[in-house]
C-alpha cells in the first residue's frame, strides 16, 4: 500500500515537472524571484555581521549554517506541500469533492496536486550558505553530527508540513482570510535565519513548546557546535515529528466537518 | 484638479472595504515588529558600541515601519495595472478625460493611503502601550513638523517611483522580470531589510543619496531624532529633488509610451 502510494506520488510529480517545463522562461523567472527574496534576507544578515561579530553567542558562519539548514527545511516542505498551502482555492473550486470520491487518501492526493519545483532557487541558496557555514564554523564533523543534520532537515520539513496541514484544515472551519498563517510560514522563514535563542528566553520557549521551530534549529545547532555534549541531543529534531500528530488531528477533524459547496 | 480629487476619494473608499485582510495584516505586523525588535536587542546586547542608532530610535523605526507598511512597501505595485498594460486594457483608461500619468499616480496613492489608514491605528496603539524598551516613544523634541513633512514626501517619492515603473512597463513584453528586480532592489536600498545606518559607512554614503533613501528612510529616522538638524533638512531637500526628478521622468516616459502605443484590435 505504502509502496503503491509512493509510486502514484512519483507519477504525480513527474507530470508536474513535465508541464512546468512547457513554460521554461516563466519557470526560470519564478526560480529567480524565489532566489532574490531570500537573497535579500541574506544580505541584511551579511551587513549586520559586517558591524557585529556575534549575536546571542553565535558567529556569522554559525548563523549561516543555521539559516542554510532552516531555509532548506522550509523550501523542501514548501516544494512538496504546496498543495496544502494553496488548499483554499482547491476547496473554493470544488476540486476537493473530486478528491474525496477517489479511492485514495486525501492527503496523498492534495500533496500530489502541486509540486513547486521553483523552490529550487531557494534550495540552491540554502545549500551554498550551508556549505560556507560548514567550512568556516569550525565544527569537527563526525558521524553523530552528520546524522544530526539529516535529522534536522527531516524534522524541519515535517514541522513545516504540519503547519501547512493546519493552515489547509482551517479552510474547513472559516471562510475568512487565512493570511494569519503567514506568520508561521513566511515569518519563520524570515526570522528563522537566527537561532531561536537569539530572540530571548520567552520566544525560545514559544519555539519549543508551541510551534517547535527551536527543535530543528536552535537545539541541534548547539549540539553541532559542541555547546551541548550529550549524544541524545542529536535526536531532538526528530521530536518535531510529534508536532505533526496534532496537526493531522486538526486536518481529520476538518475533513469530517467538510460539506461540499455543491455545484 | 477636481476630477483627480474625486478619483482619489473613489479609490480610497474602495480600498477601505477590505477589512478582513486588514486585521490579518495587523496581526502579522505585531509579530514582525516584535521579532525585529527582539533581534535588534540581541545585537545591541552583544556589542552596544557597534550599534549605529540609539535603541529607542531603532524601536520607533521598526514600529513606524510596521504601522505604515502599506505606504512604503515595495511589493505594493498593483498587479492589475501591470496586467492591463500587458493585455492592452489600459486603453480603456486612456479613453477617460484624464491624463494617464496623474491618474495612475492618484490611484497608487489612494491604494497605499487607504490600506495604511486601516492598519496603522491598531499597530500604533499596540506599540505605544507596550512596556519599557519595546514600546514606541513620543517623537523627538521639535521633530514632529519635519517628521510629517518627510512622511508626506516619502510617500510621494514611493508612488512616483512606482508610477515610473508602470511607465517603463509599456516598453516590455512581460513585466514580471522587471517587477521582481525592482521590488528586491527597492527593499534592499530603501531600508526595509535593515535601516540604512546599519550598512558600512562607505556604502551608506552612496545609498543615502539614491532615490530609494528618500522613501521611508527619512521620515522613520526623523521621528526619533536619529536624523535631525542640518542633516535632516538636507535629507528632506533631497526628497523634494528626487520627487521632482521622478515625476518629470515618469511623465516623459509615459507620454512617449502613449504616443507610440499601438493596440491590436480584437
Amino acid at each position: 500500500m505504502m509502496r503503491d502510494g509512493l509510486r502514484l506520488y512519483g507519477h504525480y510529480v513527474s507530470i508536474h515537472i513535465k508541464s512546468m517545463m512547457q513554460y521554461k522562461s516563466s519557470f526560470f523567472l519564478a526560480v529567480t524571484g524565489q532566489f532574490l527574496v531570500s537573497f535579500n534576507v541574506f544580505l541584511g544578515m551579511f551587513f549586520m555581521f559586517q558591524r557585529f561579530s556575534a549575536v546571542g553567542g553565535f558567529t556569522y558562519s554559525q548563523v549561516l549554517l543555521c539559516f542554510g539548514i532552516f531555509l532548506m527545511e522550509f523550501s523542501l516542505a514548501e516544494c512538496v506541500a504546496r498543495g496544502f498551502d494553496t488548499f483554499s482555492s482547491m476547496v473554493r473550486k470544488g476540486e476537493f469533492d473530486r478528491v474525496l470520491v477517489r479511492p485514495r487518501g486525501a492527503v496523498l492526493q492534495v500533496l500530489g496536486s502541486r509540486f513547486e519545483l521553483t523552490r529550487i532557487g531557494r534550495m540552491l541558496q540554502a545549500a551554498v550558505m550551508f556549505g560556507y557555514g560548514v567550512g568556516k564554523s569550525g565544527i569537527s564533523w563526525d558521524v553523530p553530527r552528520v546524522i544530526t543534520v539529516v535529522f534536522m532537515v527531516a524534522g524541519g520539513t515535517a514541522l513545516f508540513f504540519g503547519i501547512f496541514l493546519v493552515g489547509a484544515a482551517l479552510c474547513f472551519f472559516t471562510l475568512e482570510s487565512l493570511e494569519i498563517m503567514n506568520i508561521f510560514t513566511d515569518g519563520a522563514r524570515e526570522f528563522g535565519r537566527y537561532p531561536a535563542g537569539v530572540y530571548g528566553k520567552r520566544i525560545l520557549q514559544l519555539c519549543t513548546f508551541v510551534v517547535p521551530y527551536g527543535l530543528v534549529q536552535h537545539y541541534p545547532l548547539l549540539f553541532l557546535l559542541g555547546k551541548r555534549k550529550e549524544v541524545w541531543w542529536m535526536f531532538v529534531p526528530l521530536l518535531a515529528f510529534v508536532f505533526v500528530i496534532p496537526c493531522y488531528g486538526v486536518w481529520r477533524a476538518g475533513v469530517r466537518r467538510y460539506q461540499s459547496a455543491g455545484s | 484638479m477636481k476630477k483627480y480629487g474625486s478619483f482619489f476619494r473613489l479609490r480610497f473608499v474602495m480600498g477601505l472595504s477590505y477589512r478582513a485582510a486588514a486585521w490579518a495584516g495587523v496581526a502579522t505586523q505585531f509579530v514582525w515588529g516584535g521579532m525585529e525588535i527582539a533581534m535588534f536587542r540581541a545585537f545591541y546586547g552583544a556589542e552596544p558600541e557597534h550599534f549605529p542608532m540609539t535603541m529607542d530610535a531603532a524601536v520607533s523605526y521598526v514600529w513606524l515601519q510596521q504601522a505604515f507598511l502599506a505606504l512604503f512597501a515595495a511589493w505594493m505595485l498593483e498587479g492589475e495595472v501591470f496586467e492591463s498594460i500587458r493585455d492592452g486594457n489600459i486603453v480603456y483608461e486612456m479613453c477617460r478625460p484624464m491624463k494617464l500619468y496623474p491618474m495612475l499616480f492618484v490611484r497608487a496613492m489612494a491604494m497605499r493611503v487607504s490600506r495604511a489608514a486601516l492598519r496603522c491605528g491598531p499597530v500604533l496603539l499596540f506599540a505605544i502601550l507596550l512596556p519599557g524598551p519595546y514600546g514606541l516613544k513620543a517623537p523627538g523634541q521639535g521633530q514632529t513638523g519635519l517628521f510629517l513633512a518627510a512622511m508626506a514626501l516619502g510617500v510621494l517619492v514611493t508612488v512616483a517611483f512606482g508610477t515610473l515603473i508602470y511607465g517603463i512597463t509599456f516598453y516590455t513584453i512581460s513585466p514580471e522580470g522587471l517587477r521582481l528586480l525592482v521590488t528586491s532592489a527597492m527593499d534592499f536600498f530603501n531600508g526595509a531589510i535593515i535601516p540604512l545606518p546599519f550598512f558600512p559607512d562607505k556604502m551608506r554614503a552612496i545609498m543615502e543619496v539614491l532615490p530609494f533613501a528618500a522613501m521611508q528612510n527619512v521620515p522613520l529616522r526623523v521621528y526619533s531624532g536619529d536624523l535631525q538638524g542640518e542633516a535632516a533638512l538636507r535629507a528632506v531637500a533631497l526628497q523634494i529633488l528626487w520627487l521632482a526628478v521622478l515625476v518629470g521622468l515618469g511623465q516623459a516616459v509615459m507620454a512617449r509610451a502613449e504616443r507610440k502605443l499601438a493596440v491590436q484590435g480584437g
